[in-house]
C-alpha cells in the first residue's frame, strides 16, 4: 500500500512539476503536431482513405513517445544540475520506484498530444475518426502511455553511470516511429526489422490503440504491449541497481 | 557504542583523460582517516576547500563507496547495509541546489517525506511542525524559485529532519545565508542535539564551530590532523599571541620581512575592502609588536591590537602545518 501511494505521490508531484512550463507544455503537443501534418499531407495525396485514418491514429500516437524518449534520457542530467539526484539515490527508496513515476508522469502528458492531433486531424484534415470501442480505445492508450514509461524508466536509468547517455533519446526518437509501426504498416517493413519490432512495446501499443479506434479486438495488443513493458521494467530495475552501484564507485552522482 | 565509526578510511577518484591516449590520474582525497562519534554528540569535520570533508561526509551517507577501510553508522556497514543507514540519517547540503525549483516547499516535503517513508497520516502533523520550527509556515504554498537563499537552506534542514533521523550531517549547512539565519539555523541544530540527535558538521566558519561543536577534527590534505574539544585544539596554540594591524596602503612585499622577525610562526593577510589586516601569531616569549611595526615603517596604519588566540588561530596553524 505504501508503494503504490509512493508511485502516486511521485506520479502526481512529477506531473505537476512538468505541467508548470506552459512554454514546454505548448512545445510537447506543436511538436508531435507538425510531424503529424506532413503525414496527413502525404496520406491524403494519395488518397486512400483507410490508410489515412490508420496514419491518423498512428501519428497521434508519435506525441507519446517523444514526449519519453527526449526527456526520460535527459531527466536525470536534469536531476543532476539541479542537485537532487544525490538525494533520490541516497534515499531509503529503491532508485526504481523513484524513476518509474517520472517517466510515466512524461507520458501521462503525451496523451494531451494524442488528443490534440486526433482533434488536429478531424478539425482541419477532415479526418472521419469514429471510436467503435471508445473504452478500450482509452484503456488502449493508458497501456500505451504506461508501458512507453516503462521503456523511458530503461532510459533514464542509463544516464545515472554515464553522463552522455542522454543522447540515446534522440538517437531512438525518429527510429522507433519507423519501426513500431506508428506512420507505416509493419508488413511493408523488410523481414529483418519485424522481430525487432515485436520487442518493443510502442508496436504493440499503437496496434492496439489503432485496433481499438477501428473496431478490431484490441485486448492481444495490449496484452502484449504491457507484457513487454513489463520486461524492459525488470532489465531496468536489475540495471538501476548495478549502475548506481557503479555510480557510487566511480562517483559520477554529482558530476554535472 | 559510538553512533559513528570511522576507520582507516580512504577514498581516491580516479580521472582519464585524452581519446588515443589514455592517462589515469589517481588522487587519494581521503587518507587513512579515523575517528568516533558518540550519541547526541556534535562533531565538527574543518578543513580547507579539497580537505576531503565532503568525500568523507558522502561515505558515511552511503553516496560513495570507500575505496579501502571501514564505516559504521548506528552499528551499521555504510557498504554492506546502504538501506538501513539511510533509513536513519538525514543529511543538509548547504547552497541553492537540491531542491525542486516549479513546486511548492509543501510539495518538496510531501515528496521527500514518502521517499523517506514517513507514514501518510504522520506527514501533515510532521511537516506542519518543521515549517515551524524552520519559520516558513504561512510561505510552504509558494513555489521554490520564489524562495530566498536562506529560505531554501531553512527548507533543506527540514526535508532532512522529517523523518526523525538519528544522525544528522550537515555539509556546510549555514554556506551564503545571512547572519541572522545563520544564528537561527546554529539555534536549530543546538536544539537537536539537546534533544539526543547526533549531529556532524562541516563548516568554514570557525565561531559556529567554536558555538556548536563538542569536538572537532581538522582534517588537511585527506588526514585528520588534530581532534579535540575546541577548548583542547585552542590551548595548542594557547601559550602564543595574535597581533591585529589595520594597513591602509597594501602589505606588498613586506610580508617576509614580518615573517623572518624571531618569535613569529604565521603570517596571514585578510583583506577588508579599504584596509587590508595583518594578522601575526607569535609564540609565548616573544613581544614582536615593535618589530612588526618597523617592518612596516612608511606605510599608513591604523588600529593595532594583541589578543588571545582564537580556534580560527589554532585552525590556521594546524592547517599551515600539516
Amino acid at each position: 500500500m505504501s508503494t503504490l501511494r509512493l508511485v502516486a505521490v511521485g506520479w502526481w508531484l512529477q506531473l505537476k512539476m512538468r505541467s508548470r512550463s506552459s512554454f514546454d507544455g505548448l512545445l510537447s503537443i506543436v511538436y508531435p503536431m507538425f510531424f503529424a501534418t506532413t503525414i496527413f499531407f502525404m496520406y491524403r495525396e494519395n488518397g486512400d482513405e483507410a490508410a489515412l485514418v490508420s496514419a491518423a491514429v498512428g501519428a497521434s500516437c508519435m506525441g507519446v513517445w517523444s514526449a519519453v524518449s527526449t526527456t526520460a534520457s535527459t531527466t536525470l542530467q536534469g536531476e543532476r544540475r539541479q542537485g537532487t539526484l544525490e538525494l533520490l539515490v541516497g534515499s531509503p527508496t529503491s532508485f526504481s520506484l523513484v524513476i518509474v513515476p517520472a517517466t510515466v508522469s512524461m507520458a501521462t502528458i503525451g496523451l494531451w498530444s494524442l488528443v490534440a492531433t486526433l482533434l488536429w486531424g478531424r478539425v482541419v484534415f477532415g479526418i472521419p475518426i469514429s471510436f467503435d470501442q471508445p473504452l478500450v480505445f482509452v484503456v488502449a492508450a493508458l497501456v500505451l502511455a504506461f508501458s512507453l514509461g516503462l521503456v523511458g524508466f530503461l532510459q533514464a536509468v542509463s544516464s545515472v553511470r554515464y553522463r552522455s547517455a542522454w543522447a540515446l533519446g534522440s538517437l531512438f526518437e525518429f527510429p522507433v516511429w519507423l519501426i513500431c509501426g506508428f506512420l507505416v504498416p509493419l508488413s511493408i517493413l523488410p523481414d529483418w526489422v519485424r522481430p525487432i519490432s515485436w520487442l518493443l512495446p510502442p508496436t504493440w501499443g499503437v496496434a492496439a490503440v489503432r485496433d481499438a479506434a477501428l473496431g478490431g479486438n484490441a485486448w492481444p495488443d495490449i496484452a502484449l504491449c504491457l507484457l513487454t513493458g513489463a520486461a524492459y521494467a525488470v532489465i531496468g530495475v536489475v540495471l538501476a541497481r548495478r549502475l548506481v552501484d557503479s555510480a557510487r564507485v566511480n562517483a559520477t552522482l554529482a558530476l554535472t | 557504542m559510538p553512533v559513528i565509526e570511522v576507520e582507516a578510511l580512504t577514498r581516491r577518484y580516479t580521472t582519464r583523460t585524452g581519446f588515443r591516449r589514455r592517462t589515469r590520474k589517481d588522487v587519494e582525497a581521503v587518507r587513512g582517516i579515523s575517528f568516533e562519534v558518540g550519541r547526541g554528540e556534535l562533531f565538527g569535520l574543518l578543513g580547507p576547500n579539497g580537505a576531503g570533508k565532503t568525500t568523507t561526509i558522502k561515505m558515511l551517507i552511503t553516496l560513495l563507496l570507500p575505496t579501502s577501510g571501514s564505516a559504521r553508522v548506528l552499528g551499521h556497514d555504510v557498504v554492506a547495509e546502504p538501506r538501513e543507514v539511510r533509513r536513519r540519517i538525514g543529511y543538509v547540503f548547504g547552497g541553492d541546489k537540491g531542491l525542486y525549483e516549479r513546486l511548492s516547499g509543501l510539495d518538496n516535503l510531501r515528496y521527500f517525506a514518502e521517499l523517506y517513508g514517513v507514514p501518510a497520516r504522520e506527514q501533515g502533523p510532521r511537516i506542519g511542525e518543521l515549517l515551524e520550527l524552520v519559520g516558513l509556515t504561512g510561505r510552504e504554498r509558494e513555489r521554490v524559485e520564489g524562495y530566498s537563499r536562506g529560505m531554501r537552506q531553512r527548507l533543506h534542514i527540514a526535508r532532512g529532519l522529517l523523518h526523525r533521523p538519528d544522525v544528522l550531517f550537515l555539509d556546510e549547512p549555514s554556506i551564503g545565508i545571512d547572519p541572522v539565519g545563520a544564528r537561527e539555523l546554529r539555534q536549530t541544530v543546538a536544539s537537536l542535539t539537546s534533544q539526543g540527535t547526533t549531529v556532524l558538521l562541516t563548516t568554514h566558519y570557525m565561531f559556529e564551530a567554536d558555538e556548536l561543536c563538542d569536538r572537532i577534527a581538522v582534517i588537511a590534505g585527506g588526514l585528520i590532523v588534530a581532534e579535540g574539544t575546541p577548548a583542547e585544539l585552542k590551548s595548542r596554540v594557547a601559550d602564543g599571541h595574535v597581533v591585529e594591524i589595520e594597513v591602509f596602503d597594501g602589505v606588498g612585499d613586506r610580508l617576509d620581512a614580518v615573517r623572518a622577525i624571531p618569535g613569529v610562526t604565521s603570517v596571514g593577510v585578510e583583506d577588508g575592502g579599504h584596509s587590508q589586516l595583518l594578522v601575526v601569531r607569535t609564540d609565548a616569549a616573544a613581544t614582536v609588536t615593535p618589530a612588526v611595526l618597523g617592518r612596516l615603517d612608511g606605510l599608513a596604519l591604523g588600529r593595532v591590537a594583541t589578543r588571545e588566540p582564537t580556534l580560527e588561530d589554532a585552525y590556521v596553524e594546524l592547517v599551515r602545518q600539516a
